[in-house]
C-alpha cells in the first residue's frame, strides 16, 4: 500500500512535467499548424543553459530559472518562429516536419559544442523541504513540479478562454485569413505562441533534469511521451493533453514498480512511451477522406528511358574513373556514400513520390543489416533475404497504421521505429549479448566494394524511375493527390500503400545488408532511433523527389562525420546552413538539386 | 444499364441533418438532381458512391444492397462519379489521369486518347492536370469516370466553367452516353441543360425530396419556385 502510494506520487510528478512540455506543444501546434518535432530539443538546450547559469556560474536557482524560462526560451522561440516557421505556414506536413527535425539536429549539434560531454549534476529545487504522506516522502522538487503543472494548466486555460488574445488565437486555428479581417494579426499570435511554447519546453526540461540525466539525445527524445500526451488531446484539447500526460506518468511509474525485472521486461519498460504513442495513434478515429480542391505537387521532370540510360552510363563512367584514381580509404568512403544514397532512394519512392513521411526508415536498414549478419554467408543471396525481411516488416507497419495519414502516420512510424529499437535492435535478439556481429565481406578490396555499391545504386535508381513511369508510380501519385478519387475509380487505396511501404522497406533493407558487409562489424549502436532524424533531414534538403537528390544526400551524409571530426566548429556552421536550407524548402520543395534542375531548364528555355 | 434505388437515406452531421429520409429511384436515361445550395445533393452523391456512410437508410443497385460496400467495390459494380470541387490528380498529366482509371479496370492505356477526344480536351493531354482551366478539369473528371466504363454515372455540376457552345456539346454527349445504355445522374444549376436534356428530375430542398417527375411536371410545381426564390 505504501509502495503504491509512493509510485503514484512519483508517476503524478513525472506526469506533471510531461504535461508542462505537452501543453507547450499543443499551444504552438494549434496556433501555427506546425508540429514541432524539435520541441524536446528546445527543452534540452534550455536545461543545459540553466545548468550553465545555476551550477557553473553560481547564480541563485530562482534567478537562473527566471532568466531561462522568462527570457532565453521565449526569445529563442521568437527567433525560430520569425526566421523559419513563419515561412512554412501552409506548407505540406513533410516540409514542416523536416523543419522541426532540422531544428532538433541543429540544437543537439550546438549543445555538443557549447557543453562538451561530461557529468553535469543539477541540484533539485527546494531540496531542504519536503513532506511525508504516510510513509512516503515527497521532495520539495516534486512539490515544485506539481505546482508548476497546476499553474501552467490554469494559466493556459485563462489565456485561451478568458482573454481577447486567447480568443483570437483560437480563431486563428480555424481561419487565419478571416481572423485577420477582424483586426487580429496571425503572425503576431503565432510568434506569441512560439514564445510561450518554448518557455514551457524549457520549464519542463529543467523540472525533469534531476530525474533524467542532462544528456543531449535522451532529453530530446523524452518528448516522445509529450507527443503521446498531446495526441491524447488530438493536438487541440489542453485538458485531455494534461490528463494524458498524468496517465502516462502513472503508467510508466507503475511499470517500473510492478513489471518483472528480466532483461526483456527492462527493455520493454523503455519501450512503453513508444508503445503508448503507437496505441494512441491506432485508437484515433479513421482520418476522413478529404474531398475538395485540386492538389498537385511540382516534382522534377521524370527522365524517360533514354535519359535514364545516359545518366546511368555517365554515373558508371565517373565511378569507374574514381575507382581507378582514389586510394582505398576514399573508395571505402565513397562506397558508404552510395549505401546512404540507396537508403535515400527508398525515401524517394515513399516520401518523394508517395507523399508519406517516414521518421523510421533507418529501422529497415537495421533489419536488413541484422538479417545479413545473422545469415553470415558471403553470398549475394543474403542481401536479397535481408531486403525480403525488411519488406515484411514494412508491410506490418503499413497494415497496422492503415487508419491514419499525414502527420499522424509520420508519428506512427516514429513510434514503430522506437519500438523496434528498444525491443529488437537494442536487445540480445538482434545483435547477441555482446551487441555486435561480424559480417563476411562479399568482395575483398575497397575498390571492388565501391564498384559493387555503385552497381546496386544504378540498379535501384533505374528501378525507382521505372516504377515512377509505370503503373504503380502513377497510382502512388494518384493516391497522394486524391485518395477519394482513387477509391471511386475502383483502386484499393490501402493495398497501394502497403505495396509502397514494403517496396521502400525492401530497398532500405538491401542498403542495410550492403552496409553490414561493408563495415564488417555491425553493432546495435549503429541503428539507434536517433539516426532516423538526420536521414530524413538530408533526404529532403538534398532533394527527396529525384534520384540525383538521393545521390547528393548520400554524399552529404557520408561527409557529415568527416567534416565534424576535421573542424570542431563545423557544428555551428552546419546549424546555420540547415536553417537556411529548411527555410529554402518552402520555395523549392525539390531540395538543393531542385535549384540545379531549375537553372538547367532556364538555360534551355 | 443500372437502376439505382435510394431508400430512406439520412445523413446527420452532429445536430445538422444534411439529408433527411430521402427515397428515390434512378432509371436508365438522364436524371437531373436539382435544388438550391445546401439541399444535400453532393452529400447524396457521397452516399451513393460510398465515400460517406448514411446515418440511416439503404442504397440498392439493381436490387442488390450495396450500403456497406466501400467506394472501390462500388466502382467495380459500375458506379462512377465526378466531383463538384475538383479531385483531379494534380501532379499527373491529363493523359496519365485517364490512364490511372483505365489501368484500375485492366483496360488498355491506348483508350485514353480516344476518351480525351470524346470529351474534347485532347489538346491538354500532356499538361500537368493542376494547370488546366476549370472547365477542362471538369471534362477530365468526366473522361476519367468514363474510363471505368460505368453503368451508373454521377456528374456533380459538370458544366460550370463551360461556355454556351461547350454546354450544348456537353448536352449532346449526355444523350450519347444515355444511348450507350448508361444511367446518368446530373447535379446541375444550369436549368436549360437540366430541362433540355433530362428525362426525369428530382428536386431536393433542405435535405428533403420536394418533388420528382418529368421536367414539365417539375417546372409547373409551386414548391420548386418557392424553394429557389423564397
Amino acid at each position: 500500500m505504501t509502495a503504491l502510494l509512493a509510485y503514484t506520487i512519483f508517476g503524478l510528478v513525472t506526469g506533471g512535467a510531461y504535461a508542462v512540455v505537452a501543453g507547450g506543444l499543443v499551444l504552438t501546434y494549434s496556433t501555427s499548424k506546425v508540429f514541432n518535432v524539435g520541441h524536446g530539443a528546445i527543452g534540452m538546450v534550455m536545461a543545459f543553459l540553466y545548468w550553465e547559469l545555476a551550477e557553473n556560474r553560481g547564480l541563485p536557482q530562482w534567478l537562473a530559472l527566471l532568466l531561462v524560462v522568462g527570457v532565453g526560451a521565449p526569445l529563442f522561440g521568437l527567433v525560430v518562429e520569425r526566421f523559419v516557421m513563419r515561412r512554412l505556414a501552409g506548407a505540406p506536413v513533410g516540409i514542416t516536419l523536416v523543419a522541426g527535425v532540422g531544428l532538433l539536429v541543429g540544437l543537439i549539434g550546438v549543445a555538443q559544442v557549447l557543453w562538451p560531454p561530461q557529468a553535469r549534476p543539477v541540484r533539485p529545487f527546494l531540496d531542504q523541504l519536503g513532506v511525508h504522506i504516510g510513509q512516503s516522502f515527497v521532495s520539495g522538487h516534486d512539490l515544485v513540479t506539481l505546482a508548476c503543472a497546476v499553474l501552467v494548466a490554469g494559466g493556459l486555460y485563462v489565456l485561451l478562454n478568458r482573454t481577447r488574445t486567447g480568443l483570437a488565437m483560437r480563431a486563428c486555428v480555424d481561419a487565419p485569413e478571416l481572423a485577420a479581417l477582424y483586426g487580429t494579426r496571425p503572425a503576431r499570435l503565432s510568434a506569441l505562441s512560439w514564445a510561450i511554447g518554448s518557455a514551457l519546453a524549457a520549464l519542463g526540461g529543467i523540472l525533469l533534469t534531476p530525474v533524467v540525466q542532462l544528456d543531449y539525445v535522451t532529453m530530446t527524445l523524452l518528448v516522445i511521451t509529450a507527443y503521446t500526451a498531446a495526441l491524447v488531446g488530438r493536438l487541440r484539447s489542453l485538458p485531455w493533453t494534461f490528463a494524458g500526460a498524468l496517465g502516462l506518468g502513472l503508467v510508466q511509474s507503475y511499470a517500473v514498480a510492478y513489471l518483472p525485472s528480466s532483461p526483456f521486461w527492462i527493455s520493454f519498460r523503455a519501450a512503453i512511451p513508444a508503445l503508448l504513442l503507437f496505441v494512441v495513434l491506432l485508437a484515433m478515429p479513421q482520418s476522413p477522406l478529404r474531398i475538395g480542391g485540386v492538389r498537385g505537387s511540382r516534382g522534377v521532370a521524370v527522365p524517360n528511358a533514354l535519359t535514364t540510360g545516359v545518366g546511368a552510363g555517365l554515373f558508371a563512367g565517373v565511378v569507374v574513373v574514381l575507382a581507378l584514381l582514389v586510394d582505398s580509404v576514399v573508395a571505402g568512403q565513397l562506397a558508404l556514400a552510395l549505401v546512404f544514397g540507396i537508403v535515400l532512394l527508398s525515401m524517394v519512392l515513399l516520401t518523394g513520390y508517395g507523399g508519406v513521411v517516414s521518421l523510421g526508415q533507418f529501422t529497415f536498414v537495421g533489419v536488413g543489416a541484422v538479417t545479413v549478419a545473422r545469415l553470415g554467408s558471403p553470398s549475394p543471396v543474403t542481401l536479397l533475404i535481408g531486403a525480403g525481411v525488411a519488406a515484411a516488416v514494412g508491410a506490418l507497419i503499413a497494415l497496422t497504421a492503415l487508419r491514419v495519414s499525414g502527420l499522424y502516420l509520420a508519428l506512427a512510424t516514429l513510434g514503430f521505429a522506437q519500438l523496434m529499437d528498444k525491443l529488437v535492435l537494442q536487445s540480445p535478439i538482434a545483435f547477441g549479448v555482446r551487441g555486435s556481429l561480424q559480417v563476411p565481406k562479399l568482395v575483398e578490396s575497397a575498390t571492388a566494394q565501391l564498384l559493387l555499391c555503385a552497381a546496386v545504386f544504378v540498379l535501384v535508381g533505374v528501378g525507382v524511375l521505372a516504377v515512377r513511369r509505370g503503373r504503380l508510380g502513377r497510382r502512388m501519385i494518384a493516391v497522394k493527390d486524391s485518395s477519394a478519387a482513387c477509391a471511386t475509380l475502383g483502386l484499393n487505396v490501402r493495398w497501394i500503400r502497403v505495396w509502397v511501404f514494403s517496396l521502400s522497406a525492401a530497398i532500405a533493407g538491401l542498403a542495410g545488408g550492403l552496409f553490414a558487409q561493408l563495415r564488417e562489424t555491425v553493432a546495435a549502436s549503429d541503428f539507434q532511433l536517433f539516426n532516423n532524424l538526420p536521414l530524413l533531414l538530408f533526404a529532403v534538403i538534398a532533394g527527396v523527389t529525384s534520384v540525383s537528390g538521393a545521390l547528393l544526400g548520400g554524399v552529404l551524409l557520408m561527409l557529415l562525420p568527416v567534416l565534424q571530426s576535421g573542424f570542431p566548429a563545423f557544428a555551428g556552421v552546419a546549424v546555420v546552413l540547415l536553417g537556411v536550407a529548411a527555410a529554402g524548402l518552402a520555395r523549392e520543395p525539390n531540395g538543393l538539386v531542385g535549384w540545379g534542375f531549375r537553372a538547367w531548364s532556364w538555360r534551355r528555355a | 444499364m443500372s437502376t439505382l434505388r435510394v431508400e430512406g437515406v439520412t445523413v446527420r452531421f452532429g445536430e445538422v441533418t444534411a439529408v433527411g429520409d430521402v427515397s428515390l429511384t434512378v432509371e436508365p436515361g438522364v436524371t437531373g438532381l436539382i435544388g438550391p445550395n445546401g439541399a444535400g445533393k453532393t452529400t447524396l452523391f457521397d452516399v451513393i458512391s460510398g465515400l460517406r456512410r448514411p446515418t440511416a437508410g439503404r442504397v440498392l443497385l439493381d436490387g442488390e444492397d450495396i450500403t456497406t460496400r466501400g467506394p472501390h467495390q462500388r466502382s467495380r459494380l459500375g458506379v462512377a462519379r465526378t466531383f463538384q470541387r475538383l479531385e483531379v490528380f494534380g501532379s499527373l498529366t491529363v493523359w496519365e489521369n485517364v490512364v490511372v482509371a483505365l489501368e484500375s479496370r485492366r483496360r488498355p492505356a491506348k483508350l485514353a486518347r480516344e476518351l480525351l477526344e470524346r470529351v474534347g480536351i485532347a489538346e491538354f493531354a500532356g499538361n500537368q492536370a493542376d494547370t488546366v482551366p476549370t472547365g477542362a478539369a471538369r471534362l477530365l473528371e468526366l473522361a476519367r469516370a468514363l474510363a471505368t466504363d460505368p453503368s451508373l454515372l454521377l456528374l456533380d455540376e459538370p458544366s460550370s466553367g463551360l461556355d454556351r457552345a461547350e454546354t450544348d456539346a456537353f448536352g449532346e454527349l449526355l444523350r450519347q452516353l444515355s444511348a450507350e445504355g448508361r444511367s446518368v445522374v446530373l447535379v446541375e444549376h444550369d436549368m436549360d441543360l437540366v430541362m433540355g436534356y433530362c428525362d426525369h428530375v428530382h428536386v431536393l430542398n433542405l435535405g428533403r425530396l420536394l418533388v420528382s417527375g418529368t421536367p414539365d411536371v417539375v417546372r409547373a410545381h409551386e414548391g420548386v419556385r418557392e424553394a429557389y426564390l423564397g
